[in-house]
């Protein structure tokens, strides 16, 4: 047993599954010497040599292209986007020719490959540092989208994603990366895809999140407790696709329901959820749906960032709302 | 000042629009041209034209789906067919059927696709070539993934990937020259120049003063030819495949050539083509430029063509019926191999369509 930071698990998955199957190869831009600007792939190149933790000319819809390729050819590529506001210019590969390979060919090739990228904001980096825009992903059939919100989480989804025989996009909340260590052992031991993980049992209301927003809502959901508030923690975890047996349960028995996320509102995954609870939960429900999200403004320079990401405050104020309502 | 690079584009024509030979028989010899296989390309690009034909009249009889024509790119695409490997992997663009009908994708196959069936991209014969690329170059990207796959595993096989004249405009194209020089992968890149991408020419496409020029910005060695000329397309491929697989890296031919028909069944090129520069072109069209050579050597009789006409239009007509007796999917068919294993989330919404909910 170890403890691990996210960004240690990360490279603990990476380490591990590189060892165990040989059709693993790592690629992006820096991710060789460096050991990428995160330190997600340190040492690996050492261990693993250039050929297996390739450093790519700086060319995101050519990483996202060859990963392709190589899944095509029996490798499972794992590729890192080094932010999340660059992987725009490897959408139309993943959208175009990932997320269809299987069907097209009607199996005849498929597309085992997974795109890491850091996302979400809160670390007071440079414009294009901060988006989280997983919901453009979560809408296009044939992906996984899956986002972990703890070390052990972390380790266990990377490396169900690798093993995935489907592609993945695995999204990690930067902001979290050294937020906090957790012990586990590394074994190799996968957690389950497509399901929710619930973190809080509760009675009075259940609150949904993903990510590095998970942390402010454990933090409201102590306080309101204290304010004999019981809130429900759901981790979606799997943004695509979305576990709606697990929420509907909770809704069921709590009657009320929030979703929180730091994504611009509009069209959001936190937009999804609510369609969901509302198209099959409503006879559960004592007070609307609420979303607590940013706003539908660009992902504000660090200046302003802490207004945009909805906060402890904000998330106890929305579960007042729906407790009086 | 002094110059720190110099570089140079060759281009190469043996056969001439007037099916005069520049290249003396021992070189034809040598590059394994002998009458049998000149006849047998002959064949293989009449069988194209009459599939060409036949997927054309199917479309306006609505009995396939939008198709675009290979009519003119005969020599380029079925000389790539002929001198890969079953072992290479071909990364089609959507105009290739020439291309895949010689590395053993089905005539219905091809038929089932453009028809509107997914089936047909399951090739039952080149397993491992890519589908049919739909959008621009992206191909392109795919290769380096293939090539790499080879390298790492040192086995001697290359990737073929195809593009078009505008093709050469997207940074795909680009990312992925970079790539193969970088890395001096086993890919050999046609760009077959048909003049046109949709409306726009290739004046409007690039300044460049060819396409082929773009390869040596990636450090890929690249040339220029006639691909409308059997021959060089038959040598230079040769030779470019041969060099990839030996693991002297990657190149990038530029074929000159024509697209004789519309983009799509759904175009209409005579709204921004001009009439006299298609009927120049074509006078330089291939399969007439090699079958005129080929009965000035004697090595074709006009009963011979006639003999190997018909026995193309039966075999292009056995496909058709076959595939028009092919029944359609079920409905649910879509919702197969989205994964390898359905997500829940999916099995409500395939129980929906079944219920028709």
């Amino acid at each position: 047993m170890s403890q691990y930071t996210l960004i240690e698990a990360v490279n603990a998955a990476l380490d591990y599954e590189l060892a165990a199957d040989e059709s693993v190869v790592v690629l992006g831009e820096d991710v060789g010497a460096n050991g990428g600007v995160f330190r997600a792939t340190d040492k690996l190149q050492t261990r693993f040599g250039e050929d297996r933790v390739i450093d790519t000319p700086l060319a995101e819809s050519l990483i996202c292209g060859m990963s392709i390729g190589l899944a095509t050819q029996g490798f499972k590529p794992v590729a890192e986007i080094q932010f999340m506001g660059f992987i725009y210019a490897a959408f139309d590969q993943f959208i175009c020719h990932a997320s269809r390979m299987r069907n097209r060919t009607r199996g005849r090739l498929s597309c085992p490959m997974v795109l890491r990228a850091p996302f979400g904001g809160g670390i007071h980096a440079p414009e294009h540092h901060s988006e989280s825009t997983e919901a453009i992903f979560a809408h296009v059939p044939g992906i996984r989208v899956v986002i972990p919100s703890s070390p052990a989480r972390a380790y266990g989804l990377l490396l169900a994603a690798i093993r995935d025989p489907d592609p993945v996009v695995f999204l990690e909340p930067k902001r979290i990366y050294r937020a906090q260590s957790e012990t586990f052992e590394n074994n190799g031991e996968a957690l389950p895809l497509d399901v929710c993980f619930t973190l809080r049992q509760g009675s009075d209301l259940t609150i949904v999140s993903w990510g590095a927003m998970l942390q402010e809502t454990l933090q409201a959901s102590e306080q309101l407790a204290q304010m004999g508030i019981d809130c429900e923690v759901i981790d979606l975890a799997s943004i695509k696709p979305i576990d709606k047996k697990t929420i509907l349960e909770s809704v069921e028995k709590t009657g009320r329901c929030m979703i929180v996320c730091e994504a611009a509102k509009s069209g959001s995954v936190a937009s999804e959820a609510a369609a969901i609870v509302a198209e099959e939960g409503l006879t559960s429900l004592f007070a609307p749906i609420l979303r607590v999200t940013g706003y539908d403004t660009v992902m504000p320079l660090l200046k302003l960032e802490q207004h945009y990401l909805p906060s402890t405050e904000k998330i106890m104020q929305a579960a007042k709302r729906l407790m009086e309502f | 000042m002094i110059t720190v690079a110099k570089f140079s584009i060759n281009f190469s024509q043996y056969l001439d629009a007037d099916s005069n030979l520049h290249l003396d028989n021992q070189a034809l010899t040598q590059a394994g041209l002998d009458p049998a296989r000149l006849l047998d390309y002959y064949q293989a690009m009449l069988l194209v034209r009459s599939y060409d034909t036949k997927a054309i009249a199917l479309q306006r009889t609505g009995r396939i789906g939008t198709y675009p024509s290979c009519l003119g790119q005969e020599a380029i695409s079925t000389a790539i067919g002929k001198t890969m490997q079953a072992c290479d992997v071909f990364l089609p663009g959507y105009r290739d059927a020439a291309t895949l009908l010689m590395r053993g994708t089905t005539m219905h196959e091809l038929f089932l696709y453009w028809g509107g069936d997914e089936r047909g991209m399951d090739f039952s014969h080149n397993k491992e070539d890519l589908p049919y690329n739909v959008p621009i170059a992206s191909q392109c990207c795919h290769s380096i993934g293939v090539a790499y796959a080879f390298k790492l595993r040192k086995q001697p096989r290359v990737a073929v990937v195809v593009c078009g004249d505008g093709g050469t405009s997207e940074g795909d194209f680009y990312e992925a020259l970079n790539a193969a020089g970088t890395w001096q992968l086993p890919i050999v890149f046609v760009v077959i120049n048909n003049q046109w991408a949709i409306s726009v020419p290739r004046a409007k496409q690039s300044y460049c003063q060819t396409l082929a020029q773009k390869g040596i910005a990636g450090g890929v060695a690249s040339e220029q030819i006639d691909g409308n000329d059997t021959i060089a397309c038959h040598i230079h491929l040769q030779r470019a495949i041969d060099n990839a697989r030996k693991g002297n890296g990657p190149s990038l031919i530029e074929a000159i050539s024509y697209r004789l028909g519309d983009h799509t069944t759904a175009d209409d090129a005579s709204r921004y083509r001009d009439q006299e520069e298609l009927a120049n072109a074509w006078k330089k069209e291939p399969l007439v430029r090699l079958e005129k050579y080929l009965l000035k050597r004697g090595d074709l009789t006009d009963a011979k063509i006639e003999t190997f006409k018909q026995q193309a239009n039966a075999q292009v007509k056995q496909s058709v019926e076959s595939y028009l007796a092919t029944p359609a999917q079920d409905k649910s068919a879509m919702f197969e191999y989205m994964y390898e294993t359905m997500p829940d989330a999916l099995k409500e919404q395939l129980d929906q369509l079944n219920q028709n909910k």
